[in-house]
């Protein structure tokens, strides 16, 4: 989505999978930290009541999601912040652009979200010669080098700690040495100059509670303190289904995302914010804007997608799935990677990104069994296969069809007290590429295969005529038969393993001549 | 005697019979009567995973209508029995799909009917003195729920289970997965297989020939692994 660099470049996620599999280095870098022992089951074995609990959450929120959206606005406009309602990146980026450039900002600090990643605001910010710096430890390390992060919790975990060196060496124009401490010292002590010196700070959210509008921000380094404390311009990035009926649902959801992304039972920081700085307080600050991001969303609501939008971005899916272990992040060559990533990608970008992403994946389902929303992502991995058959928006089935373009004023100016939302003014669904199913949709050779496939063995006749044609062919290609190295047709399995070819008869006609007493077992 | 149907698959009929030959010998040990339903051809699995339900949901109708008839079915592959379990239902409507759930709720994994329905975890065989690693498929563990019954019925043989490092870690076989990207799927299947060897057993087993055809291959070109053999294979080699 970004163009940012990739350690594995390539135009598919095959030819990226390729890469990262003979890159000696990221395969060091995965292999040291096994990701698994991160996650593996803490929540489940540890409160498996909990997972229910998330899981009826995320339901009950996504059952009325645009109902608590306006609850959620409200109550912000209430507290004295500014909201605006953004249908696209495009327009997220242009009302985060125009404030900045309005209130003369010129230094931007930035906590790690994955919503800032997806409308590639970093890059918009400096294309107008403002700073924006990434203060997570990992996404300042991948900030430097010019890359996009690999793991939304571990944005960095694609790095040995030899090219992190490297990289904060470059920076600092002096060569550090390649231990821990020291080098966290370096970025430490860098990281505080930038946060003095910001104009403002730039969010994500993990949560939002619509009843007291307080925006929570999960980190380990304190950096989301930061970013919300000392400029004194806030924006909080919130795609709508981070949205939460009630400030008491976080007393689960929280120690779920924390236990599901690294296993400790809490992060080190949780930073809370209620509204900007009120009468009489020293810190915080004077300007509070919510930037609600649909992208795609809402339009989901209904169909059997709505089930992904319940996700809290733990990360658990992607530490679990043996393809992100193998490859990596950069191999999806999108903001979100690993089994989320592969669904959530095509989904909110109606197809123009990721479409082979669904099909890079063996359906193991441990991603659905480590999920804590309860989300069945190896289900919906199957139906997206389906869904994006044909060339264009994804063809999502329940899908509400999407509505004329409404008179929008996409302004510069958010929603607030002064400047209060008309009426229908909101998100601007006609710019959704998701579609509903027609009759006229072409086919694929791929469908037009399996429809003749499926006709032909559907009757049993022909099904068996299917085998003797194969062993026809096996017996006339192979002298041999049994286990052999190369066989015609066969090279995409012969290039990495032996085949077997079968040779005597098949288990039905062994069946056959048991029961005419021809052969005993 | 129960009467059982036997599910053999496509992939057990056309490419490795033994297989079928086991689970019948099998069954017949644990005093089934055994059928083998003639009209019987494939799941529809490779249809559905390649995002084509509509191929998929016409063989989906077609094991139904030639299933139904009998008290219970036996598939030797949970990955075939959880097609019929998890997505049968998903696939058909109305009537079919009460039909579908029906079928469904006879339908079962060879070590699950054996074990869990029978409760005949002893067939007669000997397999004293074999080391054995298990391999946990990943759609019979996830979508079946099993994990102790072909270990069961190997202990119960006499053969000693040393597990692997992450049993339940994909091999990186997933149907077509295995060859639109085949340098992940062998990267998981030297995985697999290097745990194996490090276990020091004699066979790598598991209850899905297609990832055992996947990890054999693998081994068969490294030289890296144990002899990657189905725990039906295994059992019947053990029977008097």
């Amino acid at each position: 989505m970004s163009g940012k660099g990739l350690v594995t470049p390539g135009p598919t996620m095959k030819a990226r999978s390729k890469v990262a599999v003979e890159d000696p280095q990221l395969q060091a870098a995965l292999s040291n930290l096994d990701l698994r022992l991160f996650t593996a089951g803490v929540v489940q074995a540890e409160h498996p009541e909990w997972k229910d609990r998330v899981a009826e959450i995320r339901r009950e929120t996504l059952a009325d999601l645009d109902g608590w959206i306006d609850k959620l606005e409200a109550k912000l406009l209430s507290l004295g912040v500014v909201v605006h309602r953004a249908a696209t990146p495009e327009e997220a980026r242009a009302y985060i652009l125009g404030l900045a450039q309005r209130e003369g900002v010129r230094r931007v600090v930035k906590s790690k979200s994955m919503a800032t990643e997806e409308i590639d605001l970093g890059s918009a910010l400096e294309a107008v010669g403002i700073e924006s710096i990434e203060t997570d430890l990992g996404e300042y390390i991948v900030q430097l080098a010019d890359e996009r992060p690999s793991h939304m919790i571990t944005p960095a975990i694609h790095k040995t700690l030899g090219q992190i060196a490297d990289v904060l060496s470059k920076e600092a124009g002096t060569e550090l040495p390649v231990v821990r401490e020291p080098l966290t010292a370096w970025a430490r002590d860098k990281l505080r100059e930038k946060f003095v010196a910001a104009d403002m700070g730039i969010t994500g959210a993990n949560f939002v509670a619509a009843d007291t509008g307080t925006i929570v921000v999960v980190t380990n380094e304190g950096n989301g303190r930061f970013c919300t404390s000392l400029p004194r311009i806030h924006v909080a990035v919130v795609p709508v289904e981070k949205v939460v009926p009630r400030f008491e649902d976080l007393g689960v959801l929280l120690p779920t995302l924390v236990m599901s992304a690294t296993g400790a039972k809490m992060s080190n920081y949780l930073s809370m914010v209620t509204g900007p700085r009120r009468e009489g307080e020293i810190d915080g600050p004077e300007q509070l804007h919510v930037v609600l991001l649909d992208h795609n969303r809402r339009v989901l609501l209904g169909t059997p997608y709505e089930d992904m939008l319940g996700c809290i971005r733990c990360g658990a899916c992607l530490n679990v799935c043996p393809v992100y272990r193998t490859v990596g992040g950069h191999a999806y060559d999108s903001s979100y990677s690993g089994p989320m990533g592969k669904i959530l990608t095509p989904l909110v970008t109606g197809g123009e990104e990721g479409r082979d992403l669904p099909f890079a994946s063996t359906l193991c389902g441990a991603c659905t069994e480590a999920c804590p929303a309860e989300i069945p992502l190896a289900d919906l991995l199957v139906r997206l296969r389906a869904d994006l058959r044909t060339p264009g928006p994804v063809v999502v089935p329940g899908a509400q069809k999407p509505a004329p373009p409404p008179a929008l004023p996409v302004g510069p100016v958010g929603h607030s007290d002064e400047h209060p939302r008309k009426p229908g003014e909101g998100f601007a669904t006609a710019v959704t590429r998701i579609t509903v199913p027609t009759r006229r949709a072409p086919w694929s050779q791929r469908r037009m295969g399996f429809d003749a496939w499926s006709r032909l063995w559907a009757h049993p006749s022909a099904y068996r005529a299917s085998l003797r044609v194969g062993r026809l062919g096996a017996k006339a290609l192979r002298p041999r038969a049994g286990w052999v190295q190369r066989a015609p047709l066969l090279r995409a399995w012969t290039d990495t393993r032996d085949v077997l070819v079968p040779s005597g008869p098949t288990f039905r006609e062994r069946w056959a001549a048991r029961e005419r007493g021809e052969e005993r077992w | 005697m129960p009467r059982v149907a036997l599910f053999a698959t496509c992939l057990v009929d056309a490419v490795s019979p033994e297989t079928g030959v086991a689970s019948v010998r099998l069954l017949e040990a644990a005093g089934c009567e055994v059928e083998f339903p003639a009209a019987q051809t494939c799941c529809g699995q490779p249809a559905v995973n390649s995002g084509e339900p509509e191929a998929a949901t016409r063989l989906a109708r077609h094991f139904v209508e030639v299933f139904e008839p009998f008290d219970a079915i036996v598939a030797p592959s949970g990955s075939c029995a959880a097609m019929v379990h998890h997505w049968y239902t998903r696939l058909l409507d109305g009537g079919w799909r009460q039909r579908a759930q029906a079928v469904a709720d006879k339908t079962f994994e060879l070590s699950q009917y054996l074990v869990d329905e029978l409760g005949r975890p002893d067939l007669g065989a000997s397999l004293g003195g074999t080391t054995v690693t298990v391999h946990d498929a990943c759609h019979g563990l996830r979508n079946l729920g099993l994990k102790s019954s072909a270990r069961t019925l190997l202990e119960t043989a006499g053969a000693e289970i040393i597990e692997m490092v992450e049993p339940e870690m994909c091999c990186g076989f997933g149907g077509t997965f295995a060859v639109k990207y085949e340098e992940i799927s062998a990267h998981l299947a030297d995985d697999k297989l290097d745990h194996g060897a490090q276990t020091g057993a004699r066979y790598l087993t598991s209850g899905d020939g297609a990832c055992l055809m996947h990890l054999e291959g693998r081994r068969r070109r490294t030289g890296t692994g144990p002899e990657c053999v189905h725990f039906a294979e295994l059992l019947a080699g053990g029977l008097p």
